[in-house]
């Protein structure tokens, strides 16, 4: 139930805590232990090459670096501080304009330390990712450092 | 791709002749929409990222979102490959890998790049993204480290 609770005010919440990914018109369709799924309407600023007509991948990293945050977030279980330690993104083919850009990201691995997240990016057909990435994040509540949180096992 | 925009050597000459990045940031929405300032160190690009409200992601610390640190890297080099190099076309994204190495501040953000290797088809370049210390606007302190491979001079399809 608590669990059920914090996804409810991760989605709820998620665009006023994170002011960029509000202004980008981003929203979660989808949020569980097992991943994120979001989406970001097209607009024309986020092109990055206006002769071919191709979106800049900047913007398409930055919707996976905050799905693949809430993917780490969800798998956890609760707020936490979870800076991103790296991000890898690779552009598999150019996103398109007039398209909206969906994501769907998934936390594989969660140790007390870190969580291991792997995401891809779409325009029409999630099985044509536009892009695949790999990322990790640090859990603050892991190793030797001051406890952020009182910590009953569930 | 009917629409015949100003050329990247017309956009090229401007900076270099003028020091205006008009015609380049045209050429690439995106860096107008982060508002990238561009200007000329000895020569070198050197991309500026004013703060903004809008870019926070953390709004408790509060720090700039990743996301945006990463985007802004990734433009900075690709206007660091449009300005040295004699591009054509935009060079395209092959990847992007980044090293975040402390949270950004609600501040003003810089990048610098090298290429480290310039192929006939692939340019590597490596970012250095970096803030002013708090307090010590005569120290900086690193961001985040990233590396890109973008493919050069290739046909329309040639990725796909």
């Amino acid at each position: 139930m608590a669990q059920t609770g914090f996804l409810e005010a991760l989605r709820d919440n998620f665009t006023r805590v994170i002011p960029f990914s509000h202004d980008c018109g981003m929203v979660i369709d989808r949020i569980d232990a097992q991943g994120a799924d979001a989406r970001m309407p097209y607009r024309p600023e986020w092109l990055g090459d206006t002769e071919r007509g191709l979106v800049h991948t900047g913007i398409i990293t930055a919707l996976v670096d905050t799905v693949s945050g809430l993917a780490a977030l969800a798998a956890a279980g609760r707020f936490e501080p979870m800076p991103t330690l790296d991000l890898r993104m690779d552009y598999l083919r150019p996103a398109v304009p007039d398209k909206t850009l969906y994501c769907r990201a998934e936390c594989y691995r969660l140790t007390r330390s870190i969580a291991f997240v792997r995401a891809r990016a779409w325009q029409d057909d999630a099985a044509e990712p536009i892009a695949v990435s790999q990322s990790t994040f640090m859990r603050a509540s892991g190793g030797s450092r001051r406890a952020l949180r009182p910590a009953p096992k569930p | 791709m009917s629409a015949v925009p100003a050329s990247l050597a017309d956009a090229r000459r401007a900076v270099k002749d003028r020091g205006d990045f008009t015609l380049l940031r045209q050429r690439v929405p995106y860096s107008a929409f982060l508002d990238v300032q561009v200007t000329l160190e000895g020569g070198v690009p050197r991309c500026r990222l004013p703060f903004r409200p809008a870019l926070i992601g953390n709004s408790v610390l509060p720090a700039l979102h990743g996301g945006v640190v990463a985007g802004f890297m990734e433009n900075a080099a690709l206007l660091h490959l449009l300005l040295l190099l004699d591009e054509r076309k935009v060079p395209k994204s092959i990847d992007f890998s980044i090293d975040y190495l402390r949270s950004a501040n609600a501040t003003d953000t810089y990048a610098q790049c090298d290429v480290a290797r310039q192929g006939r088809r692939v340019a590597q370049v490596q970012i250095r993204c970096w803030q002013d210390e708090p307090g010590h606007p005569e120290r900086t302190r690193d961001v985040a480290l990233a590396r890109a491979h973008f493919l050069l001079g290739s046909p329309d399809d040639e990725a796909e």
